[in-house]
C-alpha cells in the first residue's frame, strides 16, 4: 500500500504530501505521524501541502487531528504552502482550521517552528535556572 | 399609369427635409444640449439623402433588400451614437417617426387618387417600420455596450493589490462587498501574497459604504482565508458608524485584528515584522563650523 | 433550458476509486474552461458526495455532464445510490448535524461550493444528488 514517507530533519519532521489524498491514504498519514513524533520526541512537524489540489472535509480533519495529536505529544505542527484555491474552498465549506499553525513555504515554516521552541527552550532554561 | 414615388419624393427633398427638421424643432423633447440644431441637420440630411438615392419601386417593398445597407447603416450609427450620448429611447424614436410623417405628407400633396395614395403610403410606412426597428435594436445594443464596458472597468478597478513595504500588502476596497466581489478580492490578494511572498496583508474598508452581517461575513472569511495561507489580515478604515452597527448586529469580530487607519495597520504591521520607522536627526553641526 | 453536451459515467465502489473520479472532474472542467478556484469548489464538492455514497451506501454510480445554458457552460454531476436512504432531509441539510463521525459540514458546505444543488432521498430506497457548478460561478 502507498504511503507517504516522512523526513527527519533534526528536532523536526518533514512531510511533503505529493501525490492526490485520498481517506485511506491521510489516514495512515495520521497514525505513521504520530507513531514518528513519539520514537523521535520531535518539537515540530512541517507539513509541505503545496502540491495538493484538493483538502475536502475529511482531509482538513486529519490536518486538525495530526495538529492536536502532536500537541500533546509537545510537538507544535505547521501546516505550510495551502494553494490558493484550497484555501478560499475550505473557509466556503466552514472549514479554518483554527487550532493549525500556518506559514508561506517551507522557510517561513521552519522560521516559525524555530520561534515556537525557542520561547519554550527559554521557558526551560529559566526553570532550571529557578531551581539551581 | 402607377406613381413613381421615388421619383416624387427625391423631387421634393428639400421640403421633406424641411418638414422634418421643423417636426422635430417643434417637439419638447428635442434636447438641444446634446444635439445642436446643425447637428440634427446635418444628420437629417445624410440620412434621407442615402435613403432616396437607394429607394425605387422594386425595393419599396423589400425591406431586406441589400439596396438599404446604407440606409441601415447609418441610422446604426446615429442610434448607437445617440445611446452613449445618454438621449432616451423616445427622442431616438421620433427621429425615425417624424421622417415617416414628413414622408407620408408630401405623398399626400402629390399623390389625389385615394387608392393610389392609401396603396404608396402602406408600402412606405411598412419600409420605415423596418428602420425603426433597427433604430430600437441598435440602440438597445448601444447601450448594452455602454453597461458592458462599465462592468468591465469597475472589476478592473475595484481590486488593486498593492505592495506597501516588502511583505506587506495592501488592498483598499471600494463599494459594496457581495459575494462575488468577495471572490474576485480573495482570489487577487491570495495570488498576489504567494507571488510577493508577504506575511501581512491589510485590507482597508474606507470606501466600502456600508457593513452589514453579510459583508462581516465576507470579510471574515477573507481573514479565514489569508490565514489559512500562512499570512496574517489586518482590518483598517474602520469607520465609527461601521464600529456602531457591527456591535449593534452582534458581530463578532473579536478575532481579527481591526484598526481604525491604514496608517495604524501599517504600524502595526511594521511593529510584527520588527521593523521601525524614525526620524532623522538633521546634523547641523557641521554646516556651523 | 439546459442542453446536454457530453455525458459518462462512472461507478465508485471503494475508497481507491475516489482519485480516478476527482481526475474525471477535473479533465471535464478543464475541457469548459473553469477557472482554478472554481474547478478546486468543485471537485471538493463531488470528493464529499462520494465519500457519502461510499460511508452509508458502500458506493454508487455517478453521471458526469457537460451542459450549457444559453451562453453559460458548465458541469453537472448526478451521484446516485441504493442507501437507506436520508430520514429527515432539512435537519441533514443544516449546518452542524452528522450522523457520522465528520464535522458535520457535509451537505451544507458541499451545497455552498457549487452554483445548484438537489437532493432526492426515499428511506429504504436511495438518494440521488445532484449538482451543477457553471463555468463562471
Amino acid at each position: 500500500m502507498e504511503r507517504i514517507p516522512i523526513l527527519r530533519m533534526g528536532h523536526y519532521l518533514l512531510v511533503t504530501i505529493q501525490v492526490e489524498l485520498y481517506d485511506r491514504l491521510a489516514l495512515s498519514l495520521e497514525t505513521d505521524l504520530v507513531q514518528m513524533v513519539n520514537k523521535t520526541s520531535a518539537k515540530g512537524v512541517l507539513i509541505d501541502i503545496s502540491a495538493v489540489a484538493i483538502v475536502d472535509s475529511f482531509m482538513g480533519r486529519i490536518i486538525g487531528n495530526i495538529a492536536s495529536m502532536s500537541k500533546i505529544l509537545d510537538a507544535q505542527t505547521v501546516v505550510v504552502g495551502m494553494q490558493p484555491a484550497v484555501a478560499i474552498t475550505l473557509v466556503e465549506l466552514g472549514l479554518s482550521l483554527p487550532n493549525v499553525f500556518t506559514a508561506l513555504d517551507v522557510q517561513k515554516g521552519m522560521d516559525l517552528l524555530a520561534s515556537m521552541i525557542d520561547v519554550e527552550q527559554e521557558d526551560f532554561d529559566d526553570y532550571e535556572d529557578n531551581n539551581s | 399609369m402607377p406613381f413613381d414615388i421615388s421619383m416624387i419624393l427625391q423631387k421634393k427633398k428639400m421640403q421633406i427635409l424641411e418638414i422634418w427638421i421643423k417636426k422635430q424643432l417643434e417637439s419638447a423633447d428635442l434636447r438641444e444640449d446634446l444635439f445642436s440644431n446643425e447637428d440634427l441637420r446635418a444628420s437629417c440630411e445624410e440620412l434621407l439623402e442615402v435613403l432616396l438615392s437607394s429607394l425605387n419601386e422594386d425595393n419599396l417593398t423589400n425591406p431586406a433588400s441589400a439596396d438599404f445597407d446604407e440606409v441601415n447603416e447609418i441610422l446604426a450609427g446615429i442610434s448607437i451614437s445617440q445611446a452613449r450620448q445618454g438621449f432616451n429611447p423616445r427622442e431616438t424614436a421620433l427621429f425615425v417617426f417624424g421622417l415617416k410623417e414628413s414622408l407620408i405628407e408630401i405623398l399626400q400633396e402629390e399623390i389625389k387618387d385615394p387608392q393610389d395614395l392609401f396603396t404608396n403610403c402602406f408600402k412606405l410606412n411598412r419600409l420605415l417600420d423596418t428602420f425603426s426597428i433597427t433604430t430600437f435594436e441598435t440602440f438597445i445594443k448601444g447601450r448594452e455596450e455602454v453597461i458592458l464596458r462599465q462592468t468591465d472597468e469597475i472589476a478592473e478597478i475595484s481590486t488593486p493589490v498593492i505592495r506597501v513595504w516588502d511583505g506587506i500588502l495592501a488592498l483598499p476596497i471600494i463599494g459594496t462587498l457581495d459575494s462575488a466581489r468577495t471572490q474576485v478580492v480573495m482570489e487577487n490578494l491570495l495570488e498576489e501574497i504567494v507571488a510577493s511572498g508577504s506575511s501581512i496583508a491589510i485590507l482597508d474598508i474606507s470606501g466600502v459604504p456600508a457593513v452589514d452581517s453579510l459583508v462581516a461575513q465576507h470579510l471574515i472569511k477573507t481573514v479565514s482565508a489569508t490565514r489559512l495561507m500562512g499570512a496574517e489580515c489586518i482590518i483598517s478604515g474602520i469607520r465609527p458608524e461601521i464600529a456602531q452597527t457591527v456591535v449593534h448586529l452582534g458581530i463578532d469580530l473579536s478575532n481579527i485584528v481591526t484598526k481604525a487607519t491604514l496608517a495604524s495597520a501599517l504600524k502595526f504591521a511594521f511593529q510584527s515584522m520588527k521593523l521601525e520607522v524614525k526620524r532623522v536627526q538633521k546634523d547641523n553641526r557641521n554646516i556651523v563650523s | 433550458m439546459i442542453v446536454t453536451l457530453s455525458k459518462d459515467v462512472m461507478k465508485v465502489v471503494k475508497d481507491q476509486d475516489v482519485v480516478p473520479f476527482r481526475n474525471r472532474v477535473k479533465e471535464y472542467a478543464v475541457k469548459i474552461k473553469m477557472g482554478l478556484v472554481n474547478q478546486t469548489k468543485l471537485i471538493t464538492a463531488a470528493s464529499e458526495l462520494v465519500r457519502n455514497m461510499l460511508k452509508y451506501a458502500s458506493g454508487g454510480e455517478i453521471l458526469i455532464e457537460i451542459i450549457t445554458k444559453g451562453r453559460d457552460n458548465g458541469i453537472r454531476l448526478t451521484f446516485k445510490d441504493k442507501g437507506p436512504g436520508i430520514p429527515d432531509i432539512d435537519l441533514a441539510m443544516k449546518d452542524g448535524f452528522s450522523t457520522g463521525k465528520s464535522l458535520g459540514l457535509g451537505l451544507p458546505g458541499t451545497k455552498r461550493l457549487v452554483s445548484e444543488f438537489d437532493i432526492k432521498t426515499i428511506v429504504g430506497e436511495g438518494t440521488t444528488v445532484r449538482i451543477i457548478k457553471w463555468a463562471n460561478g
